[in-house]
């Protein structure tokens, strides 16, 4: 089988290497190199459930992979990143966009160029959702799973274009020509059902009419550049603006107001405005500056500040969250314009924006950005013309992993490795990238610094409450009229957000995304802020007719695939938490919950809070809890004893012995109990 | 998400009185030493699985979780302070570790009784030590094929916990790195370093320190069964609780 493709391929894979196609648009624009693949890939199982065997296959994958090595793109990938270990998750990337997956003895070829050994790199390409070491699909269709999205019916349009492509989920069809599964929310909640085409397109607000005409667009191998234009569309929906989303700052104000003022003072102004991080975490902003400015480094004898870091987190992971899409998308200078003015303030030469993978349509405009700012004197050397003041942002492209939006995982894929959250301390703002001082702040985060430095910190401090200064964005979706962003200062009550979107018989709000919190009506008089409800940007609307159980049983899968898998508690007890939600669930475990199971669930909820690595860990079983108190009728309806029942069918089980024994007597039934 | 809190009062501060309180006693400890560090000089037993005197803490296994001052935290990762109050041995962090053991037992596949690791293997004794009298939890029953492919070590890839000591010993000690973490989830896993992934490729030698560290039943020496009879194994003779400074490799 692959052990004797034609020559022709080899002749269309190395024209395609010369084509010298820009990397990052590797798989809109060059869909012939697909086509010329089909014929590669022929021969592999379908069901990708099974590994291919690897004797079987070792010789067609060197075959493909000695193509690759000698192809000029490869080699490009390589010196583009200097042949830098630490670059291994980008060079991964955009070797994949190459190759449509990863065989392992491109890994090896890789592993032997970086000088890093076969298995750390096959553990890093291990790691990450959208790296491939089975042949995948020359499509990739993955549909956002986020529960919005299923609200909007994306369960039954995903099984609508399965049926009409002719497989399953999760399957490569049998002419390796596309596959299609599921995928963590790809932050487009606002205009849903949304997917992602290659782990590089989206199209937004899919129907069943878009579905079939995908279908045909699949069968018939039109490149994905010419699908209908209006698909791809991505709409801003800003309903509120306040201060970040509506006072657009001139490029390079906010960079000129921190010079005048001078670091310390610029500082001092981050200080006095009491600015919390937008992350989630809201540590104040001024401080981690300041301890990263005091901070040394881990290098004996460096001189402070000259290896310091600024890192930008756009890891927006948090299901239900996309405030950081439109920032990015609509307000980039400001965004890098924070990142500039943290430079100055802790003495920074070079900043990293970590976008995650399901954000990569977005890094073309970013890259524009980043050079018209290079043009302007407002990146590079001597900004702004201030000698010695010289700074630059470089762009990582994540891969897929929730866990990388906290700030030591972070680190850690920036630095080519697995996403597993550091031992702290040392916090990052001691050792961080590369063992050097950084910052990671958020998107917002960033944003807002740069309207501190342009406005002062005082102006600031003005705006919200006393211990939640400013504005919060919230990224508004579910059951409502008008899903978008909505700016509030600080103090904003819930019902006054569920009111202004148009949300109706509101039975439920996720506030701050799964992590977060979910609050029942009773709740509504409750405000935005740090003190009362604390906010990462996520608000999920649910009303009256959705069965809040099936809120929380999406989030529980969320968490498990999600989990890195590097503390117990966290790897096994989200697994644990799937499995039990599961049995209760009607459409999988047939509705067999007892009460035994919600005390099971309680137990794991306990333990994940107080044992897991990292906080993303400790609070996956946030939901879970909040709708077994609030929601508990959902719950019960699915318990069929309110003592215990096993997970399977214990006269069923029998079944095989009855057939044997060519008995069907009662005395051959177990008792079935109350 | 970024998340930094109090990032000051972990530190020891040099010269001072240096003791911080286990479960009510005093222990002594030195500037930059863990809580875990300065309880096992002490003679004192905090239950761990991924911990190991000789090696950087990897805080995987969370089992020596304690409370100081109130707050949850791993023992083997945060500095000792004085005046902590560390709890420890107490109902509540005793059951989360039974909980705990429990997942790591329905996770692998764990069947004690045909085990040659049994009565030397740190996870039965100290599920044993935490009263775990049964998994609790539904079994996952991983599928995880054995790796028989070396002359002298056999892989049994069904009792893995994930502590990592075999890829910090082969890296730190052996200078080999023959081990590595791959994959995600509940579907994390132990790989090896070689072109087919399987240890007879590995450059792994019977005398490595790697090949002796594994607290479980994973990495045994081939031709070696039953050398020491059940019974009279090592946590036969006295319980867990009491081979504090016995935590050495595998006998």
């Amino acid at each position: 089988m692959l052990d004797h493709f034609p020559a022709a391929d080899l002749i269309q894979v190395n024209l395609c290497a010369d084509l010298n196609v820009k990397l990052e648009t590797a798989y809109g624009s060059s869909f012939r190199f697909w086509r010329s693949r089909a014929r590669l890939f022929e021969g592999y199982p379908t069901n990708l459930s099974e590994p291919p065997h690897r004797d079987c296959h070792v010789k067609s994958e060197s075959e493909v992979v000695a193509m690759s090595i000698e192809s000029a793109a490869f080699e490009r990938v390589l010196s583009r990143h200097g042949r830098d270990p630490h670059a291994l998750v980008q060079i991964l990337r955009e070797t994949q966009a190459l190759m449509g997956w990863l065989p392992r003895s491109l890994l090896s070829a890789m592993a032997r160029e970086l000088k890093l050994t076969l298995a750390h790199v096959e553990g890093v390409a291990g790691f990450y959702r959208f790296f491939h070491t089975r042949p995948m699909g020359r499509l990739r269709v993955l549909f956002s799973d986020n529960i919005t999205d299923r609200m909007l019916g994306s369960e039954a349009l995903m099984a609508d274009l399965c049926a009409r492509l002719g497989i399953k989920p999760g399957q490569v069809s049998a002419d390796g020509r596309v596959s299609v599964d599921q995928t963590s929310c790809t932050g487009l909640c606002d205009q849903g059902p949304a997917l992602l085409v290659n782990h590089h397109h989206v199209i937004t607000r899919l129907d069943a009419p878009r579905v079939a005409q995908l279908a045909e667009l699949i069968r018939a191998e039109v490149p994905v550049p010419q699908w209908p234009a209006d698909w791809f569309a991505i709409d801003h929906n800003i309903r509120r603006a306040d201060v970040l989303l509506g006072m657009p700052l001139a490029p390079g104000a906010a960079i000129a107001a921190a010079l005048a003022r001078g670091a310390q003072a610029m500082l001092d102004d981050m200080k006095r405005s009491n600015l919390r991080g937008r992350g989630g975490a809201g540590f104040a902003a001024g401080l981690k500056w300041e301890l990263c400015r005091n901070a040394t480094g881990s290098i004996p004898g460096t001189a402070p500040g000259s290896t310091h870091y600024v890192v930008c987190n756009a890891d927006e992971g948090e299901p239900g969250t996309f405030k950081d899409r439109v920032l990015l998308a609509r307000h980039a200078d400001e965004v890098f314009e924070g990142m500039t003015v943290a430079a100055l303030v802790i003495g920074a030469r070079q900043g990293l924006l970590y976008l995650r993978g399901e954000y990569r349509y977005l890094l073309e405009h970013l890259q524009a950005v980043l050079q018209r700012r290079r043009d302007q004197n407002l990146l590079g050397s001597a900004i702004l013309g201030r000698a010695g003041f010289d700074f630059d942002i470089a762009i990582h492209v994540g891969a897929g992993a929730y866990v990388c939006g906290e700030e030591s995982a972070l680190i850690e894929s920036l630095e080519g490795k697995r996403g597993t959250p550091r031992i702290r301390p040392p916090f990052p703002v001691e050792q961080g990238y590369l063992g050097q001082p950084t910052i990671v702040n958020n998107v917002e985060t960033f944003c807002a610094a740069s309207h501190i430095a342009a406005q002062g910190g005082a102006w600031w401090a003005g705006i919200g409450t006393h211990q939640s200064t400013g504005t919060k964005i919230h990224s508004v979706s579910g059951d409502c009229e008008r899903p978008g962003l909505y700016e509030y200062p600080f103090g904003t009550r819930i019902d006054q957000i569920l009111e202004d979107c148009g949300a109706r018989d509101t039975q439920a709000v996720q506030v701050g995304g799964p992590s977060g919190v979910c609050l029942s009506a009773f709740e509504f008089d409750r405000r935005i802020a740090f003190e009362d409800v604390p906010s990462a940007g996520a608000f999920m609307v649910f009303d009256c007719t959705r069965d809040m159980f099936e809120v929380a049983r999406n989030f529980a899968h969320f968490f498990a695939h999600e989990s890195c898998g590097f503390c117990t508690p966290c790897r096994v007890g989200t697994a644990l938490v799937v499995k039990r939600l599961d049995k209760l669930a009607n459409a999988t475990g047939g509705g067999r919950g007892s009460r035994h199971d919600l005390d099971v669930l309680f137990e794991l909820d306990l333990l994940l809070h107080g044992t897991t690595h990292c906080g993303l860990g400790a609070s996956a079983c946030n939901p879970l809890r909040d709708t077994i108190i609030k929601f508990r009728p959902a719950y019960e309806r699915r318990l069929e004893s309110l003592h215990f029942e096993p997970g399977f069918d214990l006269d069923a089980e029998l079944s095989i012995a009855r057939r044997m024994t060519g008995r069907d007597d009662p005395a051959a039934h177990l008792e079935i109990s109350p | 998400m970024s998340d930094v809190h109090d990032m000051d009062d972990m530190r020891a501060a040099p010269g001072s009185p240096a003791t911080f309180s286990l479960d009510g006693q005093d222990v002594e400890f030195q500037a930059g030493e863990t809580l875990i560090e300065a309880a096992t000089r002490a003679g004192r037993y905090i239950p761990h699985l991924c911990w190991h005197p000789d090696f950087h803490p990897h805080g995987s296994c969370r089992l020596c979780t304690v409370k100081v001052n109130g707050r949850a935290g791993a023992a083997c990762t945060m500095q000792a302070a004085a005046g902590q109050e560390v709890q420890s041995d107490t109902a509540e962090l005793n059951a989360q570790r039974k909980t705990l053991l429990q997942m790591l037992f329905v996770e692998g596949n764990h069947f004690c009784p045909s085990c040659e690791k049994s009565g030397n293997c740190l996870l039965q004794a100290t599920a044993y030590q935490m009263g775990m009298e049964g998994p609790h939890f539904e079994q996952f029953y991983p599928n995880r094929p054995v790796d028989a492919s070396h002359p002298d070590l056999l892989l049994d890839f069904n009792r893995c916990i994930l502590c990592e000591l075999c890829v910090r010993a082969s890296r730190d000690v052996d200078g080999k790195s023959v081990f590595a973490i791959g994959g995600h989830g509940i579907h994390t896993h132990l790989l090896v370093n070689s072109d087919s992934g399987r240890l007879g490729d590995a450059d792994m030698a019977l005398g490595d320190r790697a090949a002796s560290i594994c607290p479980v039943g994973v990495i045994l020496p081939k031709r070696r069964g039953f050398a020491i009879p059940i019974g009279q194994r090592r946590f036969d003779q006295a319980p867990v609780s009491q081979q504090t400074q016995g935590d050495g490799d595998s006998p």
